[in-house]
């Protein structure tokens, strides 16, 4: 655990996510300028690690609806912003950036955030980035395996002799700066699918697992798939951490709480995927076996500890700034962790 | 209320005529409806490739998009090689996992003869329930012989389309009107 920075005897880890998402607030129909929701993922970073959380990240989008493009842009302006808490990609398109950047980015903010920087690289669900940046949809899976292997590649090697499909060879290239302390920890962002996390386990990764709603029990068989993959291409389990990440909002009552998101993530879901969230899986979240942890704080408190119970994993990383939900509702928010929900979690999780 | 009707072939005119003459009925009974005629031999559209519909651009996106923000959709296909035709497959392809969710779907289909009766049954309805559709149980079945230069000639088939259509809209009504009281009890 110590190569990716954790100590699982300090308890599970709490962290903040932003997907980037830019949206208009549904109940007045008026979106913030660029930015000041720029400044919003600055401003909720200080107040996280001010409230004592430990992690936080920003994702990469090309759409509509985004403004976070140039996610390792806003991470360098967070590592100034802070001292304490680690903070990361949530995730990186990998596929359709060139590796060697992406580790000079890295690199380079963690050289000034003092060795708090972590990669997690993914994907993308949607896919305006492969045109946008010059690739081609077909190559999606081979695109994303390629340049994840060459991101490790250049994380373990200062030196690195590479050559693919998809990039210019590398012969003995010296890819500086180097990393605070040798490496970072790369994560693979992994879906609900058990095909990516057993991907993710034969390479000797950690993921970074996004559970958006449904049964803790349903990614409980990934998290199952990911050890036995870790295993059986004979890596020792227990070394490598679990992530994951997913829905989070604190109100006095599960009703209010619901009652205060419900409207913005169903808009924001509509906008960005084309498909509203349906109320009533919606209104399962709140059974304390869902995943998604939006509630009063002693309801959240429990279902975190049960999804702890459940997965084993080593850090909880909450969204709960999708869909223009107004600023001093996420700063309450971070109060009533900082207060309620982290001594809470430590007291049970830590060793 | 928003309703599309789709001509699910590019080639042929008896399912355009049938589905042409289920819009004439919606127009003609229900003015307070938005009908949408999707005739697929208009548009130029590209196979699935497996992206979110809104990644898609031009008649692709138009179509997908026309699909996803309707209430109702009245589906209208012939049988090609005892199955509907790719270009019918293509749409759901096109779409989203559970994109019919909250949509009322009704079928007309057309074939040169009797022996495909059970196709929509057996391989249209599967298709819908996956994707989530309230599907209306009986559908329209026309034989080549119940058309005349692209007119329907047979009155029988003229007044089950018009019952087909009457309950499309009385379903979809129906489930609105469920989905909201049922809605309005999670009070959020």
């Amino acid at each position: 655990m110590d190569k990716y920075r954790m100590d699982p005897s300090k308890g599970l880890e709490f962290g903040l996510y932003t997907l980037g998402d830019h949206l208009p607030n549904p109940e007045t129909g008026e979106r913030i300028p660029a930015s000041q929701r720029l400044d919003e993922f600055i401003e909720l970073a200080k107040l996280a690690e001010d409230a004592g959380l430990d992690f936080f990240s920003v994702g990469e989008s090309h759409q509509d609806y985004f403004t976070t493009q140039a996610h390792s842009v806003v991470l360098a302006a967070i590592a100034q912003a802070t001292e304490k808490i680690k903070i990361a990609s949530s995730s990186t398109i990998i596929s359709t950036l060139d590796p060697v950047r992406v580790y000079e980015d890295f690199a380079t903010i963690d050289l000034i955030s003092k060795g708090r920087t972590e990669i997690i690289a993914g994907r993308a669900s949607r896919v305006g980035n492969f045109d946008l940046l010059g690739y081609d949809l077909h190559d999606y899976e081979e695109l994303y395996e390629e340049k994840f292997d060459l991101l490790l590649k250049i994380n373990q090697n200062e030196y690195v002799d590479w050559e693919g499909r998809f990039r210019a060879p590398l012969k003995n290239a010296h890819v500086l700066p180097r990393p605070l302390n040798g490496s970072l920890p790369i994560w693979r962002a992994v879906g609900g699918h058990p095909s990516s996390a057993i991907k993710a386990g034969y390479a000797g990764v950690p993921i970074f697992l996004a559970t958006l709603g449904g049964p803790a029990t349903l990614f409980k068989r990934t998290v199952d798939s990911y050890r036995d993959a870790l295993e059986q291409a004979g890596h020792d389990s227990k070394e490598f951490p679990i992530s994951t990440a997913g829905f989070f909002y604190l109100a006095e009552t599960t009703q209010q709480a619901q009652r205060e998101t419900y409207p913005f993530i169903n808009a924001g879901m509509q906008k960005t995927n084309g498909r509203g969230y349906p109320k009533q899986h919606f209104a399962q979240g709140a059974n304390p076996h869902d995943v998604m942890n939006i509630g009063s704080p002693q309801e959240v408190i429990e279902k975190i500890l049960y999804q702890h119970e459940t997965f084993g994993h080593q850090r909880y990383v909450a969204q709960m700034d999708f869909g223009g939900i107004p600023f001093d509702k996420l700063r309450k928010n971070i109060e009533l962790i900082g207060k309620e929900v982290l001594p809470a979690i430590r007291k049970y999780t830590a060793k | 209320m928003k309703l599309v009707a789709i001509a699910g072939s590019i080639v042929g005119s008896k399912t355009k005529t049938a589905i042409q003459y289920a819009t004439d009925q919606l127009l003609d009974k229900y003015p307070d409806t938005e009908v949408t005629l999707l005739d697929l031999a208009d548009y130029d559209l590209q196979f699935s490739d497996g992206r979110n519909y809104l990644d898609y651009q031009g008649d692709t996106k138009k179509v997908t998009e026309t699909i996803m923000e309707a209430d109702a959709i009245i589906i209208g296909t012939p049988i090609f090689q005892a199955s509907i035709p790719g270009t019918l497959k293509n749409i759901f392809d096109l779409l989203p996992v559970g994109a019919f969710e909250g949509k009322v779907v009704s079928m007309i289909v057309t074939a040169g003869s009797q022996r495909h009766y059970l196709i929509p049954e057996q391989q249209l309805k599967p298709i819908l329930g996956y994707m989530k559709a309230q599907v209306v149980q009986s559908y329209v079945y026309i034989e080549d012989i119940d058309f005349y230069q692209k007119e329907i000639t047979n009155h029988d088939v003229m007044f089950r389309i018009e019952r087909l259509v009457e309950d499309t809209i009385t379903l979809t009504k129906t489930y609105q009107k469920i989905r909201e009281e049922k809605e309005a009890e999670y009070d959020f």
